[in-house]
């Protein structure tokens, strides 16, 4: 083809085509994710999107009739980055279906663990993953413009990271050549290490049981944990900086940019981290001890608190279909008709879910995802929640709430303060994240970077109580118990990208009905049987395009930042597709060089 | 030779098992060798390495499934496949997919993994099946499964055999140990490039090197359990975990040497049961987890300087059973797993 066709054809299509683009499947995320795209050039922005996914595994069908101590074993496979978390959240939904409550200290090795899991993930996600859409190379690729004020810009805290400019910020980015992201992979290791002190083995924990944990809790063990929490908190006190120029620095040199992913602040978090003076994982004291998590559990509509009670949060779960390979469960039977303080169950509540696939020919007009739609019913709207990714829905429930205050963090109605004391080469460092005016793609990015130090802050915390119950000679980490043969039980916790729960029912001592509900379900979901696109469809769907390449050379940046800002984790993969609307020219991914296009 | 005529090995990884990518994360995890120590040949010997990752790579949808196509059209001289997650039996139904990876430009429907496995394995210099899914089917290939899923030695055939004559190689762990990984993918690039002789492996395909001991040979409780001094309880003390639910005796596997990730973390030596998760038999010849396996009762009860045989004897009766898969991890269109499919 020579140049001058392709000119034409090129301006032609700025000039007002609708082009379906595919991307599949994402890289740097978790799991397999698809995205399809559709693309008004003229009006530079997106059109319509479906949102889909690749894989069933099956977990609610072949954990029926196992032993329910085996819950956590089994589910923490369900992930391979976060899997810890299903495993505490099983094991707190063991908990309440047993009856125990484990030691103290029991429950701040859990924290300490988890609390060094959302360091580890956030840390490498935001820079190994996330992170190459902000570096020199992609940014040169996809906005030469933006790069250029990159390198002229000075970045407003280079005393405290040391990166004089931008552009330099965005040069430590480059993948495995850029030094900042070659640290970063090393301190995601200093803290997996930390996690495996606590909890055994990354990612399927060895030492995590109901009634508590296995480990050998001793002062050299948080000692070990202690000091290389102090060199993460070093490593902090330049990224978190670094972070608010390089994010700053796409508002000012791409006016609008805000609209990029932004959605209707529909933010979900169900709480985490126990505090044991507290929590008994008993339902029926559940409202009290969930607001005593030291990240507060809250559902945020519109900037607006609409509760913290984890029991509301519980009986509002809809588990819808719609747009899934599933036959629906109506009539299969109800497990569970009345919670424990005696309050209706829902059929479409996880407590009483049948999973039953049917494989079938995706089909983007009819069923086309393996994930099913999660809402919370309000009473009157099923509102698709998302989690911001996870930090941005913890943040703002928590900031909202008022109510965590424990000297190294505290949420002030508006903000979190969070304090990190000095350390080797640096002296004390205070954060404070506000929240934002948007619930958009630079937000959920830049929250990510203060939960990193919200989570250092807490295992601060939790390791000063922990020491404290070692050095009064309280070492029992782990509480005998019996596997009741009629029971129930709920677990309420945040994966690292957002709210998950676990809902078991054990029926003749064996898993009978066991549900879980992590956060990519909610984020990722298909329109629901109401219409409802979910979050990944609703925030890309209508953003604006500020990539500075024709649909040639497009590698679809904006589109990318925004799938990847809700830290997809798809061991349940997605496929994202934009239908509707006129279709002009279909072309699979940007700059792909043998494909033949075709045209309809 | 100049560097651009340099050979390159690609590395060709396909996450879309019945996976969790629990093992891409954990060679993130590696140190001896690490990501980057490959990827930036900082080993002498090393070839120039081409990774196609899924979870790291710089490339997005067809610009990274271009290798793959290329790969498969016979374009890629030299590369190494690995398959990371169970291989789901996508011919006990009619349509649909259970897992896919890409699509068919001309269907627009998803390429299921058997079809890539079928394109590409054929053509490889070698196939490593990262993690258990992937080696015996794992927990996804669990009793009552209705995706009837196996690990990659029974999709293949366990005789198996690449261009270069290499059987299938095995890394089980759930997930995988990360430096057992990256050691692996080490060997390899050295066996490929004439600097190591053909990688040793046992029956069940593992390098012998990283599994030929069990968990409790190595396990510093082993003390322990030789003054048949058992723990009943979880944490507070470091005594045997036999009791509790402990299957190292009689599984292989090297966490309770190596640790989990530079010596630290690990298995029955910081506390936690070993589940057995590098086994063929696992999940199902191992639950319920948190019980006494069962042949252990008879040989923590004797006593004396005449049990060791009369255990090595008793152990090797129960090891071989563990050290099979369950009967229901096969190809063909009957599912056998127990489970009573709703589709048609």
């Amino acid at each position: 083809m020579s140049t001058n066709i392709e000119e034409v054809r090129e301006l032609e299509r700025e000039r007002g085509q609708v082009v379906e683009m595919a991307w599949d499947p994402i890289t740097r995320i978790v799991g397999s994710l698809g995205i399809y795209t559709k693309i008004d050039f003229g009006k530079r922005r997106v059109v319509d999107c479906y949102s889909t996914s690749s894989i069933f595994r099956g977990y609610s069908i072949f954990m029926k009739g196992k032993d329910p101590r085996d819950a956590h074993f089994i589910t923490t496979r369900i992930c391979g980055i976060c899997g810890d978390n299903h495993a505490t959240c099983s094991v707190y939904t063991q908990n309440m279906a047993y009856g125990v409550k484990p030691p103290a200290t029991g429950e701040w090795i859990i924290n300490l663990g988890e609390a060094a899991e959302y360091m580890f993930d956030h840390t490498i996600f935001q820079e190994n993953l996330v992170g190459v859409d902000f570096c020199e190379k992609m940014v040169r690729e996809t906005n030469p413009g933006v790069w250029e004020k990159a390198e002229k810009t000075e970045a407003p805290h280079a005393g405290a990271h040391g990166y004089r400019t931008i552009g330099e910020i965005m040069k430590s980015l480059n993948p495995f050549e850029g030094e900042f992201y070659r640290e970063a992979l090393q301190m995601s290791r200093l803290t997996r290490a930390m996690f495996c002190l606590m909890e055994g083995r990354h990612v399927h924990p060895s030492t995590l049981y109901p009634g508590g944990v296995g480990t050998h809790a001793t002062v050299q063990l948080f000692t070990d944990y202690l000091t290389r929490l102090m060199k993460y908190i070093e490593f902090l006190k330049r990224a978190v900086p670094m972070h608010d120029d390089l994010f700053d620095f796409f508002y000012d040199a791409m006016p609008g940019y805000e609209e990029v992913g932004r959605r209707r602040i529909l933010l979900g978090c169900w709480g985490s981290l126990q505090d044991p003076d507290h929590c008994d994982f008993r339902y029926d004291h559940m409202s009290e001890w969930g607001r005593k998590m030291f990240v507060t559990p809250g559902i945020v509509v519109d900037g607006r608190l609409v509760t913290n009670d984890l029991v509301k949060i519980n009986l509002g779960m809809r588990i819808l279909l719609g747009s899934s390979y599933y036959n629906d469960w109506a009539g299969a039977g109800t497990f569970v008709t009345h919670d424990p303080l005696g309050n209706p169950v829902d059929p479409r509540h996880p407590w009483n879910q049948t999973t039953i696939p049917q494989p079938q020919r995706r089909d983007f007009k009819g069923k086309y995802s393996w994930v099913m739609s999660p809402r919370w019913f309000d009473g009157k709207d099923y509102l698709a929640l998302d989690t911001g990714g996870g930090p941005l829905a913890r943040l703002w429930s928590t900031a909202l709430n008022g109510l965590v205050d424990v000297g190294y963090v505290k949420a002030t109605g508006s903000s979190v303060l969070i304090n990190l004391p000095k350390t080797a080469t640096k002296p004390e460092a205070g954060f404070e994240w506000k929240i934002p005016q948007w619930s958009n793609t630079i937000e959920r990015d830049r929250a990510r970077t203060y939960f990193q130090a919200y989570s250092a802050a807490m295992a601060l915390h939790f390791c000063n109580k922990a020491l404290a119950e070692i050095r009064m000679g309280r070492a029992k980490t782990w509480e005998p118990f019996t596997v009741p043969d009629e029971a129930i039980g709920c677990g309420f916790t945040e994966a690292v990208r957002g709210v998950l729960s676990h809902h078991m029912v054990i029926r003749g001592g064996k898993i009978a009905n066991y549900h879980p509900y992590p956060p990519t379900p909610w984020n990722a979901s298909p329109r629901d049987i109401y219409g409802t696109p979910g979050p990944y469809e609703d925030a890309v769907q209508d953003q604006p395009i500020f990539e500075e390449n024709g649909p040639a050379k497009f590698k679809g940046i904006d589109i990318m930042r925004t799938v990847r800002s809700f830290d997809p984790c798809l061991p349940c993969g997605v496929h994202m597709f934009l239908g509707n609307g006129k279709v002009l020219e279909k072309r699979h991914s940007p700059a792909m060089l043998n494909m033949p296009e075709e045209t309809k | 030779m100049t560097p651009s005529e340099e050979p390159v090995i690609h590395v060709l990884w396909i996450n879309a098992g019945m996976s969790c990518d629990g093992d891409s994360v954990s060679l993130t995890n590696a140190t001896l060798p690490s990501v980057e120590d490959i990827a930036m040949r900082a080993i002498p010997g090393l070839p120039k390495v081409d990774f196609h990752w899924p979870l790291v790579d710089y490339r997005v949808g067809d610009e990274f499934m271009e290798w793959f196509f290329k790969a498969g059209r016979g374009e890629l001289e030299q590369f190494v496949l690995i398959v990371e997650g169970s291989i789901a039996n996508e011919e006990i139904k009619s349509e649909g997919y259970w897992t896919g990876f890409g699509s068919n430009p001309e269907t627009g429907q998803p390429i299921t993994l058997t079809e890539w496995i079928d394109r590409l394995a054929p053509k490889a210099l070698a196939v490593v099946a990262a993690g258990t899914c992937a080696t015996y089917g794992g927990i996804h290939a669990m009793e009552g499964n209705p995706t009837g899923s196996m690990g990659l030695p029974d999709y293949l055939g366990w005789n198996w055999k690449s261009s270069r004559g290499i059987p299938i190689v095995c890394v089980p762990g759930c997930p995988v140990q990360p430096d057992n990984m990256s050691e692996t993918l080490l060997y390899l690039l050295q066996q490929l490039t004439g600097q190591a002789p053909m990688i040793p492996l046992d029956d069940k395909l593992r390098p012998t090197w990283l599994f030929g001991e069990t968990v409790h040979e190595g396990c510093d409780r082993a003390g322990y359990y030789e003054q048949g001094d058992f723990t009943q309880i979880y944490g507070t003390n470091r005594k045997c975990l036999v009791k509790i639910g402990c299957w190292g005796p009689v599984v292989h596997c090297n966490v309770t040497r190596r640790g989990w990730m530079d010596g630290i973390g690990g298995c029955p030596n910081v506390g936690g049961i070993c589940i057995a998760c590098t086994m063929p038999g696992f999940p199902d010849k191992f639950m319920p987890f948190m019980d006494e396996p069962p042949g252990s009762k008879l040989s923590t009860e004797i006593t004396g300087h005449f049990y060791g045989p009369l255990i090595r004897g008793l152990r090797g009766i129960t090891l071989d059973h563990v050290d099979k898969e369950p009967k229901w991890r096969h190809r063909g269109r009957d599912l056998t797993t127990g489970y009573n499919r709703p589709w048609a």
